[in-house]
């Protein structure tokens, strides 16, 4: 293989980190000291002006924080993380802005390079924007403001006498401070984050989006989304977050609680581009009303270590959840994804379908846990997962657990791990496309059925698209799968398109995923089954 | 300039461990048709795939020319752009390429048949006319979950596409229905006819070759080309079969 060849082969589904990985000066910034401690949390709260059941709490959790164990046998090594060494309040010193011109020139700059306003001006109903800890920018469309949709920070909700129990009540009942350490954790510092209340009956055209920017060295990001859609109530919520390359460890530790209430429906799109020294633990939950659906998709392409499952409790009956991911893990990457359905409801249904890919060493685990309580009658769910390795190096795991109690429900489960194999690329290739062409070609129609629901058109993409057009780079698979149009709700896999998915796996190499043999060597921490963590209350 | 098209010479290849193809010598000049028979296991697919460049083999001795250039060491795209196609036994399956924009690809990347998007658009739907491909398939995912016979014709479109100067056909008739047969029979008389293209047609199948001129046959057992022949020869092996072919070398080999 000749080096040209190596070195195009190497960029197939790589990230382009060069939009991400710039820094802005720290000066006259408010950061609190490294370390946790009753007084940091005091601080915090102090500077928030909260009232005093949520001070009450934050002490709460640092108690539980300290009094949980690490969980071991469990995903990847998060030892580098060091609690000492985190700073858990950093602050630019600003206020909040409605308007982009009364954010601070760095602060613009950078999301102004991330795209945000100018997804704002074209296709959003409202943008919230985190800079370390605190929101900066905030502001929502006057027509869905007149509609009665909230979309403020919990800070915000907090003041409002209004709003002020609608978050006590919700806030942290979903995902406990027990739930595992670094829940606790996040209620002990938690800043920053989204409240989004949609009233019965309105439905948003648009996507809210908020977007998580850490540009603090050595910091942590603890932003809480709270969001509550009413019955009959439809919302698009994206999250995107990023942050520029450092080399000691950030810590991402947020909490995503999600109401979404009968006959109403949720999407909620992440784009997850932290950068390689992030250590990601991030929690997300929804609970799901009667007849309602609740959307995930899911897009994690950075940060050097992640635990990610994002849980979706079907309560109400004939309620549905639909998981889309895509993970990406290069060099230094080990992510551990997946998601955890709990079917609780009569006739409901589930279906997750994922895609991993690993190049370079990096490392990608798979778990799903699908839990049908013993009432659900009639529940169906199906999962699927697909990895790809494009190197010798690389290693993908899919641990899938299954635990049904209810005799009428119907599961199925299909994964399949594999290669880019030596038949294929030498089809393509006895058809005129080079090697690298025909790696691209194969990754990008791997990654292309999920990655084509991920809403990069609101993201970042937008910004680099016109930098694309205008210097006329090569298309880099793996971020630019998505299409300029706007994305309209019902853009599902058409059925064919999942029976013709169905006819591939079975035609793939494909091996139980149940017992993931490890490519090289073995390593005993991983093959805990998802079913032995802990169950979300 | 001769005319010759393709010339082996003595061409020796096979996986790492095992050598497969021995001394093979065979030369196929422009519009010509080439068949190539022999009993199962003995190379004939082989020296398909080693013509094609597929790097599962390695080539131990002698050279391939193409068109008047060694190619013996090129890989497989630089050989499909010179002009050499093969339609594979059994085409893989790639999930999320769409068929119609794989087929704009591959001749877009050609300078010779770069064209308009719309041009491109008739010249797809009059080849889907004659091999009784529906328009549907256009938008499905390359082979995947193609019956056999529909594989067949998606090799068959991409061969009248793509106008190759040479193409190999490895046992593209078998697993195919009566029907099928014809319409792939159809579809290989067309590129004879519209592309004067040169022809080596691996078969067990003497039907295929019904409607084809044979110019020249030949016979491969154990990885030698052991006869070779007018198209007489054809069904002389269709009476008696290989048998007298495979004591010949065995004896030689003695």
């Amino acid at each position: 293989m000749s080096e040209t060849t190596e070195r195009k082969r190497s960029e197939v589904a790589d990230v382009d980190r060069s939009l991400y990985d710039f820094v802005m000066s720290e000066e006259g910034y408010e950061r609190y000291a490294d370390g946790l401690t009753p007084d940091i949390v005091r601080a915090i709260s102090e500077k928030k002006d909260e009232p005093a059941w949520m001070l009450e709490m934050r002490l709460k959790a640092l108690d539980v924080f300290h009094e949980m164990r690490m969980a071991d046998n469990w995903g990847p090594d998060t030892s580098g993380l060091d609690m000492d060494h985190i700073s858990t309040y950093v602050s630019p010193k600003t206020k909040q802005a409605r308007d982009w011109d009364d954010v601070p020139e760095d602060i613009k700059t950078t999301f102004e390079r991330l795209g945000i306003p100018e997804a704002e001006r074209e296709s959003l109903a409202g943008v919230g924007a985190q800079y370390d800890s605190e929101i900066v920018y905030h502001n929502m469309r006057e027509e869905v403001a007149e509609q009665g949709v909230i979309y403020t920070t919990i800070e915000d909700a907090l003041h409002d006498p209004q709003w002020e129990p609608v978050v006590h009540q919700y806030f942290g009942k979903l995902i406990p401070m027990r739930d595992h350490k670094f829940a606790a954790l996040h209620y002990a510092v938690w800043s920053g984050g989204s409240f989004v209340y949609v009233p019965e009956g309105v439905t948003l055209s648009y996507p809210l989006q908020s977007y998580f920017r850490l540009n603090a060295s050595g910091a942590g990001q603890f932003e809480h989304t709270l969001i509550i859609v009413e019955p009959g109530a439809d919302l698009h919520f994206i999250e995107g977050c990023s942050a520029p390359k450092y080399y000691e460890a950030n810590l991402h530790a947020g909490a995503v609680e999600l109401y979404v209430k009968d006959h109403a429906r949720l999407r909620y799109s992440t784009i997850e581009n932290w950068s390689k020294n992030m250590y990601n633990l991030n929690t997300k939950r929804a609970t799901v009303g009667a007849d309602s659906r609740m959307e995930w998709v899911s897009g994690s392409f950075g940060s050097h270590v992640s635990y990610l499952y994002p849980t979706t409790i079907l309560q109400g009956a004939r309620s549905t959840c639909e998981f889309t991911g895509i993970t990406f893990a290069g060099a230094t990457q080990d992510l551990d994804t997946g998601c955890k359905v709990i079917l609780n409801g009569a006739d409901t249904t589930a279906s997750v379908d994922t895609k991993s890919i690993s190049k370079d060493g990096g490392v990608n685990t798979f778990r799903s846990s699908v839990v049908i309580g013993a009432k659900a009658e009639r529940a169906r769910a199906t999962v699927s997962c697909s990895s790809l390795m494009l190197d010798d190096i690389s290693r993908s795991d899919t641990i899938p657990a299954m635990d049904v109690r209810c005799g009428s429900a119907s599961v199925g489960h299909e994964a399949t791990i594999g290669r880019i194999s030596d038949d294929t690329i030498l089809y393509l290739m006895s058809r005129g496309c080079s090697e690298a062409e025909a790696r691209t070609m194969v990754v990008n129609g791997f990654a292309n059925p999920v990655s084509k629901e991920l809403p990069l058109e609101y993201a970042v993409i937008s910004r680099r698209r016109r930098f694309r057009t205008s210097t006329c780079r090569p298309r880099r698979p793996g971020t630019t799968c998505a299409s300029t149009r706007f994305p309209s709700r019902s853009r599902r896999p058409s059925p064919k398109a999942r029976s013709s998915r169905a006819c591939r796996a079975s035609s793939t190499r494909s091996r139980p995923a149940s017992a993931p043999k490890p490519p090289h060597g073995s390593w005993p921490r991983r093959v805990t089954p998802a079913t032995s963590r802990s169950r979300p209350a | 300039m001769s005319d010759t098209l393709l010339t082996i010479d003595g061409l020796s290849a096979g996986t790492e461990d095992k050598p497969i193809l021995h001394n093979v010598s065979l030369s196929v000049s422009s519009g010509e048709t080439h068949v190539l028979m022999g009993p199962n296991g003995a190379g004939k697919s082989t020296l398909g795939h080693v013509i094609m460049g597929d790097p599962a083999y390695q080539v131990s001795g002698g050279s391939i020319y193409f068109d008047g250039q060694d190619i013996t060491e090129l890989a497989p795209d630089k050989r499909s752009l010179a002009g050499i196609f093969l339609s594979y036994q059994a085409p893989v399956e790639v999930p999320g390429v769409p068929l119609y924009s794989f087929l704009r690809t591959i001749c877009q990347m050609r300078p010779e048949l770069k064209t308009t998007a719309r041009k491109f658009r008739q010249r797809v739907n009059e080849i889907c006319e004659q091999l009784s491909l529906p328009d549907s398939f256009l938008t499905r995912e390359l082979n995947v979950g193609f019956s056999g016979g529909e594989k067949k014709k998606i090799e068959m479109l991409q061969l009248l596409l793509l106008r190759p100067k040479l193409a190999i056909l490895d046992e593209t008739d078998s697993g195919l229905d009566v029907d099928a047969l014809s319409i792939v029979s159809r579809g290989i008389e067309a590129y004879r006819k519209d592309c004067d293209g040169a022809l080596i047609v691996i078969t067990h199948n003497t039907r295929i070759l019904e409607r084809l001129d044979v110019d020249r046959a030949h016979v491969m057992v154990h990885g030698h080309l052991v006869a070779d022949g007018p198209a007489s020869l054809i069904d002389e092996i269709d009476a008696e079969g290989f048998g007298r072919f495979e004591a010949a070398i065995e004896g030689g080999a003695q």
